[in-house]
């Protein structure tokens, strides 16, 4: 595979939920190493996109293929491109029956297989990264948000995948611990991670993305790198959608 | 709307759950129960004097153990209570894996298994349990050629593993689907994610549902008296086709199975407390 060949690529995707069409034709192609950031008005689709790339949604038509593997019905081609595929959501989504160690480690030594000598090690090493190492012993409900959120974004490094997707990562945090996550996340993409990144923190999509993708109404309305993006889009949809959440 | 109104409106509910909050607590709720137990021992006992019952309380101890020259030996009760127990626990085991697989069938994406654990379940609970039992004694029986004990313990484990399938998939339901998610996204196979992660978490809501099912067991298996297996019920029977001592038989069996099930619920609570620790 050549450097600049696609690593995900969504070809005329549509998704249904029963009648309604949350998805409508979209096509998005992400090469490796890309940062991508996704926004829109709520509503428009953006989480179900992205969802659709590690099916925790089926899509119904177009294809959808990350790193060599086409999504289908094969659990077995499901599960490769999952462990390529990390996902961090707006939730966090912690196992609050294990401690942040072992929140870590069950991804390696379940799916990966991997001893837990060296689990434990990968993942101290993770959790020194986005910058606790000293909760590793605690249960999660005993964290703040923006350490559960640094928590799971560790438990995704630990996978070691090829590919991060953010929902909306720090949208319920409170205001005082939203950076301590967006800088996890800058360093992140210092690394040359592959990261599609749904969020409305402009200052951050200003600083990574390599593009901007605005959604609205379940398709891509644009898609324009942040320096034309900001400051002189192309829709009018965009334009206004920017204006209401540059206001603040 | 004044403010000496808003108090009341807000203190009346509250006045209302401390009342209900009062009752069922546990020395009132005790008192309660020693009062109701009294009024229906005293008429009862008033009802026996008037037909010229002749009690005869004496006679019971040597059904909970004689001593003989070589010691202290076990009377008909205990041994009624083992088998009891043995009936019930070997049956719980077995409703157990059958609630589980039944709820995971309940639960899956294939069609089939869901039909079939709904079939299962709606037969089952819509049988009164003593036409379960002669079903599997009487006709599975000569069929799969079950004995008295194998045929009560398969029908036991059955009609509560109907039941057990309930509280397994209420306790899976009740973790949240963000679990889910979490455990698929890092690439978990179905079974993974029960094992790993949905199982232990639901453990905290099936606990006090699950003891209450052992109570439920242990009481129900007083059935296959009816089949003569050997347990504490049919214990009683036989005494009392020996004795004629039906009244003070019946209470004293009553009281052991009171007592088992006493003992169970105390040691749940504790159990309950320990695993609520962690959160
Ligand atoms: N499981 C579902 N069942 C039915 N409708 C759904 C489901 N999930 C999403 N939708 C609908 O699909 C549309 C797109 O939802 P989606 O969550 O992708 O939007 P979004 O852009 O992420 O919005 P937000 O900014 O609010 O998160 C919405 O109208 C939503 O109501
Ligand atoms: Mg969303």
């Amino acid at each position: 595979m050549s450097d600049d060949a696609p690593i995900i690529e969504l070809r005329n995707v549509s998704k249904f939920f029963g009648p309604f069409q949350a998805l409508a034709g979209i096509n998005l192609s992400v090469v490796a190493g890309e940062r991508v950031v996704v926004c829109g008005p709520s509503g428009s689709g953006k989480s179900t996109m992205i969802r659709c790339i590690n099916r925790l949604e089926e899509h119904d038509q177009g294809s959808i293929t990350v790193d060599g593997i086409s999504l289908g019905e094969d659990t077995k081609d499901i599960r490769a491109v999952r462990q390529e595929v990390g996902m961090v959501f707006q939730q966090f989504n912690l196992f609050p029956h294990l401690t942040v160690l072992e929140n870590l480690t069950i991804g390696p030594i379940r799916v990966r297989k991997m001893e837990k000598a060296r689990a434990e090690s990968l993942a101290r090493n993770y959790l020194e990264r986005v910058h606790i190492p000293e909760q590793a012993g605690k249960y999660p409900a005993q964290l703040s948000g923006g350490q559960q959120q640094r928590v799971a974004i560790a438990r995704s490094l630990c996978m070691e995948p090829r590919i991060l997707l953010f929902d909306e990562p720090t949208s319920a945090l409170d205001p005082e611990m939203i950076n301590e996550v967006l800088d996890v996340m800058v360093e992140l993409a210092g690394t040359g991670m592959t990261m599609i990144v749904v969020t409305h923190e402009m200052g951050f999509a200003r600083k990574v993305a390599d593009r901007m993708v605005f959604m609205e109404a379940g398709r891509i309305v644009e898609v324009a790198p942040p320096s034309v993006f900001f400051t002189n889009p192309e829709s009018d949809r965009a334009r206004m959608f920017l204006d209401q959440i540059l206001e603040h | 709307m004044s403010a000496t109104a808003e108090n009341a409106v807000e203190t009346s509910p509250r006045r209302r759950t401390s009342l209900r909050k009062m009752i069922g607590s546990r020395p009132v709720s005790v008192a309660i129960y020693l009062a109701v137990m009294w009024v229906i021992v005293a008429t009862a006992l008033k009802g026996a004097e008037a037909m010229g019952y002749n009690w005869q309380w004496y006679r019971i101890p040597r059904y909970f153990y004689e001593a003989t020259e070589g010691g202290i030996v076990l009377g008909e009760i205990p041994w009624g209570l083992v088998g009891t127990l043995a009936l019930s626990g070997t049956a719980f085991l077995l409703a157990v894996a059958i609630g589980l697989i039944v709820a995971l069938l309940r639960l899956s994406d294939l069609i089939v298994g869901r039909w079939v654990a709904r079939g299962f379940l709606e037969l089952v609970r819509n049988t009164p349990l003593l036409v379960l039992l002669y079903v599997f004694y009487y006709v599975f029986g000569p069929i799969f050629g079950l004995n008295r004990y194998t045929a009560s313990v398969g029908c036991l484990a059955v009609f509560h593993g109907a039941l057990i399938s309930e509280i397994f998939r209420a306790g899976i339901n009740a973790v949240p689907r963000g679990q889910w998610e979490a455990a698929n996204s890092i690439g978990m196979t179905g079974w993974q994610i029960y094992r790993y992660i949905v199982l232990p978490q639901s453990i905290r809501f099936m606990l006090p549902p699950m003891t209450g099912e052992v109570v439920n067991m242990i009481k129900s298996s007083a059935i296959v008296s009816v089949i003569a297996v050997a347990e504490l019920t049919t214990v009683g029977r036989n005494i009392i086709s020996d004795t004629y001592m039906s009244f003070e038989i019946w209470f004293t069996i009553a009281a052991v199975y009171m007592v088992v099930t006493l003992i169970i619920s105390t040691g749940a609570t504790v159990l309950e407390r320990r695993y609520a620790v962690r959160d």
